[in-house]
Parts: structure tokens; sequence; C-alpha cells
């Protein structure tokens, strides 16, 4: 394998976005940021590749005014998934181990304010005996979370302890949509909503853009003096059928746990639009205790769709740019309840040095 | 003035969906009151049936009726229902596995409030008056111990009297949206309902775009200024729509042409008129026909068409590079 | 670094239709992949990763509908990616498969695309009126049709030309079981006949709206060593342009002649024309063929029109374009491109049956989507690569 690094980052939320659906207006300038974070120019880039969805847009081939922000005389190597952010950037990452291309810029957009994102999403399902009763995203987390609690796995007190940590953690994060934390005991005082689940257990409804910049070897060293190194991506499905899976589990997020090596993560940066997505997430990865989860807020604090995965990866190579850790993992989900994760684990060292 | 245009639009069709044969076996059996579930490689009984065992790949062939009574192993309360879902008023969403299911079924539970649904509590089908053979046969579940309520008529009737295998299932998808306008779009759009057309250069390229862009296509950069155009053009190249089709606002036979506005730098896609079909020419000169301006609105659509002028047609060279 | 060896070991489609009201969304992709499976002599079980191809969510009603066929496509358990480039999307996806292996991830790798066109309407899906817009366009044809009169006012092509194209290919059809299109008789004169739909593109000259899937299995080289006849993959490649940018070549993109240079370069072809032995085309409009035959290099510029009507394109011609019968006989959108890439697969496999050309050992596939700018094309051998 190739030693590949994520070098850039960069995004922008929005709780309402104004614009097109299409994005370009905000992809120019986060794509500008990343040029000017590695001193490129977009012809430095050997491989694009975007992630967003058609439905979240509400048209047809929505994706396909995005490569204007790119600028696309002369043409570009470039690719587009239906997928998160991070599916994008997993896709650059086998085009760059095949030798093909030394760089890539993934990028993703989505205004989920658009339409009724809860609603939207029933679509996912399927589409003969689930879909026409519209089962909405905060229902099928209800039902997830309920079971946990019925199971004894998690507790209502284990949910706002994840709250209270992101909401505080967010104030910190300029990008953050919702912020501001108090106590567990406030939050819990708070009514429900979707019983079991209270608004803030819920990722707040964020438009947004994000960007990651891939290279490899020598052209990463040239971008940061501490690259992000990518020394473990793993990513599985589960069944989409609620019938044919225990909800307390996800068996894609251990499937890629075993494929990585997690020993040492200093931060863990998990996608986990609902609270307790956070506590399935935190026992199938087998974090230590002392292991550092979601310092950016998370998901529950600003979750754009199909950036809020990829967003996770970039908030971890920050930190190691930084020198603050020096080992972390971003993970990435898709689907309802959990269904499919990817992780990626990023190291300051290639894990080859001295070789 | 907002920063930017919009306006909803909805999304909508009725997709005809055929179901296979195992889906079509557990619809069949909603129509004719009976919950069929499907027995895996592994004995589990899975309502509705798994179109294929997870373990061998096989399409499901053993299928088992499973009584209409159950028990609820999850829930959550629906406080505020989306459209389409099976209440407007708030309801439970519930996991309810069957007796003689090993694994629950997914439907919606009516109850007034969630102090009156538990985890456990025993639930019936409350099976829709009018069945055609789809999800929404089972209008809902109801709690065990209370009377049963009849369902009204209230489902759209297909043929119901059929005892032939249910092969197909209508399920209408309508999304409503909010679609915005870009900036530059609207800046473009908010000049047509003054009757000009504006466009803007991009800084890199100089080219000008009509509508103008977030980012010029070529360059990446936010085309920028405000250039109004005339009105008239060049016809690059065209085709004559004879088709019909859904959703379309136009009667065909029509000219749909790209027009070359003079000092734009992109073809515009329009409508020609006063002019046979059959006499449009690439090259041919036209020019802007606008409706009156009491119809006028943020729309391209202000410009009725366009219409042959009486000048010569273009030289090919004028127009070449831009097809 | 030089990428590592793949190669195509099975290849499955399904009897495309315009309905295929027999089966479901995962009926109609398992026929597809139980075929590529059998074709392959591998199982579900045998398989490292899955990659799903398929045109707009739209067009089924489904978002991201991969997520809810995981299961049934044996992707439980497995890594899933989905791809969507526009019409390219079939040879995308099979770019994307391929690259799993010669990246050295995977060794055994699904793809499957597929279109189930008749649970909606495709004219509907791609017309869905904006606010604001003017709503002239027509769907793909109405779309298309323009730069077809175009390429006819640039290379003085005679107006039958695409005539000739749409009974080749029909024809064709009627040497593969598969297609959905077999209409017995076709001639220039009975195209000629047909009903302007776009004007310049008539009916016959327009591919079908189809229910269909098609799946390869892309395998490394120890796992190749088994099958009697791998198709090796020469070289990939995928280009992109927008759709508007200022004075575009919207006949000839600069997209379509990169990729092509591209490709031709990894496969080590100088002369297309004379080293590709069979060549599978997206051709949704007959008038596609002399287009994309200048675009690739297998003509000059404006004389494309000139091997098409010289019967060069035919089967029995010196460079066999849609033995198939091509999209224009079979048209299930997101499976369009990969059904390019399979037969292309099939030809230098020698197991193409009766529309098979004798002793084909390089062949091209190719797809194209959105408003002619993304490209997604790939050269197979019947021979390993020597570098």
């Amino acid at each position: 394998m190739r030693d590949v690094a994520v070098v850039g980052f960069a995004q922008q939320q929005l709780p309402d976005f104004d614009g097109s659906p299409t994005c370009v207006e905000m992809l120019v300038p986060i794509l500008a940021e990343c040029y000017e974070q590695t001193g490129w120019t977009r012809r430095d880039v050997g491989f694009w590749c975007s992630g967003s969805s058609d439905y979240l847009a509400g048209r047809s081939f929505s994706f396909v005014q995005a490569v204007d922000a790119i600028g696309v005389t002369p043409p570009v190597n470039e690719s587009h998934v239906e997928m998160d952010l991070a599916w994008a950037m997993y896709e650059a990452w086998i085009k760059i181990q095949t030798g093909e291309v030394d760089t890539a810029l993934v990028y993703a957009f989505g205004k989920s304010s658009a339409g009724v994102l809860r609603r939207t999403l029933a679509l996912q399902l399927d589409p003969y005996t689930m879909t026409p009763l519209w089962p909405d995203t905060v229902s099928l987390a209800g039902l997830q979370a309920r079971a946990g609690i019925d199971a004894g796995v998690w507790d209502e007190r284990a949910m706002a302890e994840v709250a209270q940590r992101s909401l505080t953690d967010a104030e910190q994060n300029e990008h953050s949509i919702r912020k501001g934390g108090s106590s567990v005991e406030e939050l819990l005082a708070r009514p429900m909503y979707a019983d079991p689940l209270r608004k803030h257990d819920c990722a707040p409804v964020t438009d947004g853009v994000a960007a990651l910049v891939l290279a490899a070897g020598d052209r990463a060293r040239e971008v940061r003096d501490r690259p992000a190194w990518i020394t473990g991506l793993s990513h599985f499905v589960d069944p989409s059928s609620l019938s044919n899976r225990d909800l307390t589990r996800s068996p894609s997020a251990a499937d890629a746990a075993a494929a990585v090596d997690l020993t040492g993560v200093e931060v863990a940066e998990l996608h986990a639009p609902f609270s307790h997505q956070e506590l399935i997430l935190r026992r199938e990865l087998g974090l230590a205790d002392d292991v550092r989860i979601n310092p950016s807020g998370g998901a529950l604090t600003s979750n754009p769709m199909f950036s809020g995965g990829g967003i996770r990866v970039g908030e971890t190579a920050r930190r190691i740019w930084s020198g603050e850790i020096s080992k972390g993992v971003g993970h990435a989900t898709s689907g309802a309840a959990l269904q499919q994760n990817l992780l990626c684990v990023l190291d300051s060292s290639t894990g080859k040095d001295g070789l | 003035m907002t920063r930017t245009l919009s306006a909803p639009v909805t999304v909508a069709f009725d997709y005809t969906r055929s179901t296979g044969p195992v889906l079509g076996r557990f619809l069949t059996g909603l129509r004719d009151k009976v919950v069929v579930g499907g027995r895996t490689s592994a004995g589990e009984v899975v309502v509705p049936p798994l179109e294929y065992d997870p373990v061998t790949h096989e399409q499901t062939a053993d299928f088992v009726e499973v009584a209409d009574v159950g028990t609820v192993t999850s829930w959550t309360w629906v406080p505020e229902p989306v459209a389409g879902q099976p209440f407007g008023r708030p309801f439970a969403f519930a996991l309810v596995t069957l007796d003689g299911a090993t694994r629950p079924l997914f439907h919606a539970v009516d109850v007034a409030s969630p102090d009156d649904i538990s985890t456990g509590m025993r639930v019936r089908v409350r099976w829709a008056a009018e069945r055609v053979g789809h999800i929404n046969d089972i209008a809902a579940f109801e709690p065990l111990d209370r009377p049963g309520v009849e369902e009204v008529a209230q489902q759209p009737s297909r043929n119901p009297s059929t005892t032939e295998p249910v092969a197909g299932v209508v399920t209408p998808v309508s999304l409503d949206y909010i679609y915005a306008a870009s900036p530059e779009e609207s800046t473009f759009y908010r000049g047509l309902d003054e009757g000009r057309i504006l466009g803007q250069r991009c800084p890199s390229c100089h080219k000008v775009y009509v509508p103008p862009r977030s980012a010029c296509p070529t360059d990446g950069t936010p085309t920028e200024g405000e250039i109004e155009l005339s009105g008239a053009g060049t016809i690059t190249t065209f085709c004559i729509v004879n088709v019909p089709f859904l959703g379309q606002k136009i009667a065909p036979p029509y000219v749909s042409a790209y027009v070359l506005l003079d000092g734009a730098d992109i073809a515009l896609l329009h409508l020609i008129l006063g002019v046979p079909a059959d006499e449009v020419r690439m090259g041919m000169r036209v020019k802007a026909v606008w409706k009156p301006r009491e119809e006028w609105a943020y729309s391209l659509e202000n410009i009725d068409h366009f219409a042959p002028t009486d000048e010569p047609d273009a030289d090919y060279d004028t127009y070449k590079r831009h097809l | 670094m030089a990428k590592q060896p793949a190669a195509v070991v099975g290849i499955g489609q399904t009897h495309h239709r315009a309905k295929r009201q027999d089966v479901s969304m995962a009926g109609l992709c398992r026929e597809a992949i139980d075929r590529a499976l059998l074709d392959a002599n591998l199982t579900l079980d045998d398989i490292d990763a899955i990659v799903v191809g398929k045109a707009p969510d739209l067009f089924e009603g489904v978002m991201m509908p991969e997520l809810f066929l995981a299961e049934s496509l044996g992707a439980a358990g497995k890594p899933l990616l989905r791809v969507h480039t526009a019409g390219s999307v079939g040879g995308s996806t099979a770019i994307v498969a391929a690259s799993l292996v010669q990246s050295g991830v995977h060794k055994r790798v699904l793809t499957v695309a597929y279109e189930k066109q008749s649970e909606s309407n495709a004219m509907w899906a791609l017309s869905v009126p904006l606010p604001f817009n003017m709503p002239v366009h027509a769907g793909a044809g109405g779309y298309f049709a323009p730069h077809v009169r175009s390429y006819i006012r640039r290379s003085g092509a005679p107006t039958h030309v695409g005539a000739i194209v749409a009974a080749k290919d029909r024809n064709n059809a009627l040497k593969n079981p598969y297609a959905h299109l077999h209409n017995e008789g076709t001639t220039v004169e009975s195209v000629l006949a047909s009903t302007m739909l776009w004007d310049p593109i008539r009916y016959d000259e327009t591919c079908p709206s189809s229910d269909g899937a098609c799946a390869l299995v892309i395998v490394d080289e120890d796992t190749a060593k088994a099958s009697p006849n791998p198709a090796w993959i020469h070289g990939t490649v995928m280009r992109s342009e927008s759709t508007s940018a200022a004075e575009r070549d919207q006949v000839n993109p600069q997209a379509s002649r990169d990729a092509a240079a591209y490709l031709w370069k990894q496969a080590g072809i100088t002369d297309p024309f004379a080293e590709i032995d069979a060549a599978e085309i997206y051709v949704p409009f007959s008038w596609f063929e002399p287009m994309w035959l200048e675009s690739l290099g297998f003509a000059g510029e404006g004389e494309g029109w000139q091997l098409t009507e010289s019967g060069e394109t035919a089967m029995t011609g010196r460079l066999p374009v849609n033995c198939s019968g091509g999209v224009l006989s079979s048209n299930p959108i997101g499976a369009s491109g990969m059904l390019r890439f399979g037969e292309a697969a099939l030809q230098v496999r020698g197991a193409a049956g009766e529309h098979q050309v004798d002793g084909a050992r390089r062949a091209l596939g190719h797809a194209y989507g959105g408003g002619s700018q993304f490209f997604a094309m790939w050269v197979v051998g019947s021979e390993k690569p020597s570098s």
C-alpha cells in the first residue's frame, strides 16, 4: 500500500442556506481554502470525487453543476458517489493506491433544508413495505434508542451525557450550529420530543459543504510538516431491514473496527446523528475510556448531510496537523440507524518510519 | 429584498412497482387479511419475508402464515407526523413481533399518548376496510385490550375483488421542496422582471455568461458585474420537438433552439415562434418577444419566445465555435 | 507504481425489456449477478466487495437504493459503494470496481448496475420543471438533437447516416438474446420512414426505455488463473467537463478527446482503427456513432460518417461497432454503460455467441453521460498486458 495522507480540509455549515441546492456558491470558497492550505492550484489535483444526493436537492443530476466550482477546462479525472464525503474519499484513496494519481480533492454538499429532511430520508428504506408508511428518521432512531434502553444497554442519562458533552465542546467549534451545554440534570428535565428522544438527542437539520485533500508520500510531506497519514481505512454495510437487525448493535461498525488498528487512538470523531448512536459506536469500536470522543461537538451539534461523515475525518486530521494528537479515528455513517459505517484511522507516522 | 429568489416545487410520481414473487406473496396475504412471513435457513420467521436468504442467498421460498396479534418489542412516539404517515395526528411507530414470527414488523400503533403504549404490550392488526395488496392494508395496530375499531374505507380501491396474486404495488412519492436560485441567477431573474436581460463576465477568462454563474465552468471563478443584453441574437442550433411527454408545458411541435445573444459568449435555450418550424435555420437572426408587462414574473418565461428579424442570416464562422 | 493486473471473469445480464414486471428491483439485479457469478464459477460468499451503479434515484423513487438492496445483493457484511455519474455510470462503476482490484485492496469484486425504468417515467424524472426556468427541454432526445444537427452541419454528412446506424444496430440485436428490441426487418428505409421525434432524430434512431441490469466479476491475477478466458483490463479512463462552458465543443467534447488519448496510451495503442477488433460505444441516438468515432480517434474530424456509410462498423467491417445491438436496442440507463464494458469483455473472451467477432483480441467499452460531459472507457484484451 502507498502512504497516503489527509493534507487539507475545509467546511462550511449553516442552519438554513438560502442559495441554490447545487451549492456551487458554497463550494467555491472551500475549494479556495483547500488551495490555500496546500499551496496548490486545481491543476495539481490528480483526481476529484464528490458526494451528494439527488433526493436531497429534489432534482435529477444535482451533482452535475457542482463540477463548475472546480473550473473544468481542461477536463478533469472525476467521479461521483451518491454517498457521504467519506466514501468519496475512499474512492479517491483507492485511485491513489492504483498508482494512477498522487493527489486528490474530494468534496460533498447538501442542502438538507430544501425539503423536510426526516421525511425525505424515508425514501432510503424498502420502497415496497416501508416507505409507504413514511418512517421518518427521528422515529427510526427512537425505535433504536428504546431498544437499547429496554435491553439495559444504555439509559436516558447516558444519552444526556453524550448531548451535554457535545453541546459543551461545540462552543469551541465555529462551524457548529447548535451549541451551549448546561447540565445532564437540566437536559433530562427537558420535555420528551419523540419519546424516548428529546430534541437535543437529535442532530439539527444542517446545510453545508466540505472538502478533503489527499496526497501520497512526498506530495503529502511537501504540504504538511505532520501529514495525517491514513493507516487504516475500512467500511462495511449491514442489512437495511429493521426486521432483520439487532438495533442495539452495529455489526458493520464492528467489522470496520476489526479491519483497522485502533490501539493508541487519542481522539475518535464519531458520526452519530443521535446521542444513543454514539454509545453504540463506542461499544462496537471497543474504545478505551480515555479516548476523547467528538471534541468538535460532533454530528449532534451540526450534521450537514453528505459531508457530515467526511467532516469527522477532517476534524481528526486537523488535530494531527497541529500536533495536538498523534493518532485518531474518523467515522462516517450512512443509511437508517447506523446501517453503513466507515472508519479512517489517521496517524502522524506512516507506521513504516525507520524501515 | 432577500438575497436570493425562492419558490416551492413539488416532485411527485406514483411509482408502479413490480414486487417479484416474495413480496408479492406477502402483499397478497395482506389483501386477504393474512400476514405471511418467510422462514430463513437459520429458522427465523421474518415479516415481511426477506427476498433473499441472508446466509444461502437463495430466494425465500418457505412461507409461514403468522397471527395478526403480537407483542410490541420497541416503539417511539411520533409527535409531529409528516405527510403520508398512517395518521395525521400524533401516534406511535412500533416494532411488533407477531405470534408465530421471530422477527418484528414495523408499523403504526393507534394510541392517544405515549402513556398508552409500552414495550411488551399486546396488539392486533386493524385491517383496512378495503385492501388491495399494500402495506397500508394494515391500517395500524391497536391495543389488544381495547375494543376493536372497524376501519372506514379510505384506501384507493384497485380491483379488490380479484383473487390473482399481487404482482405490483403503486407507491406515491410526493416531496415538497423550496427551490432557491443562486444569487447570480436571482440577479438574472430580477432583471427579467424588469424587462432586462442581464449577464455577467468571468473575471478570469472574460467570457460573458447569461445567466450569470456562481462559478465560471472554465475557471471556477464567480462571474461579476452587470452586462445588459439587447435581446437580439443568432440561432446556433436547434431541434423541432414533436414528442409529447409528461409534465410538458408547451404543446408540440415547437422549436427548441440555442440562441446566442449579441454580446454573450454562451447560448440560451429558448422557444422559436413566428416562423414555420421547418423554416428555422442555423444562423437565423432572432429577437426576444416579451409577454405583456402585466404577466411578468421572475422568470425566463417573461420572454414568450424568440422570433425572426428581417436581418440576413449570420455567417457560419460567427457562431461555429458555439456548437 | 503500476496497477495490479485485473481481469473480468464473469459477465451477466438480464433479458432487457420495457417492463420486467416479473421481478422486483432486487430480483432484476440478482438475475444479472447470478449469471455473472455462474460464469465466474464463484459464489457471493467468495466476493470481497460490491459496487453498485445507477442513474438518478428519481427513476425508481428510492434514495440510495443500494441501502435497501444490500442484503439481497449479498452485500451485507461486505464493503458496498454506490457510484452515480449520470449516463456514464455503468462504465464508471466498472472502473471503480476494477480499481478496487488494481489497487491491491480486494481480490474478487462484484459490480452491478441497473435501471428499472418501468417504475416511473424517465422523461418526467429528467424534466421536472424548476421554478424560474423555461421548460423547453424534452428529455434526453430534446437535449441531444440540436447537437446532432450541429454535427451534420459541421461534417457535411448525408442525412441518412443516422438511419444506417439504427438499421445496423437493430439487426445486430437480433443476434443477442438479451436485447430489448428484436425488430425484424429493420432497414435504412424503414428507419427513415419512422416518425420524426426531435428533428433531426427519428423514432427508430432513439434508444428504448428498458428495465435491465448488468453484473461483472472482476478479479486479481491469481484468481483469474482459474478462468479459461479472462478479459484483461488494458486501460481505464474517466474524464469530466462542464455542461455549459462558453464555447465548449458540444459535438466533439475535449473531455472525450482527452479520455481517448489517455486510454490508447495506457493500452499501448497507436492506431485504434487498426488495433481495436470490436467496439461497444454508447450510442443512445444513432448519430452518436459517427460523432464518437471521430472523437475517439477511429476517424478524422468530419470523417466518422464515412466509416459508418461504407459499412466498416458493421459486423463484417474492419471495426465492428455495437455487435450486441448497443444502447439503441437495450437501454436500462444505469446499466447501459456497464453493458458496453461487459459486451467488450465478452468479445475478447470469445463468449459473445452469435454476435461474436471472430478472433477479437482487443475491444473498447465506452460510456458517456450528462450533456456529453462525463466519459468512462476501458480497453480489454484476451492477453494479459505486458507491463
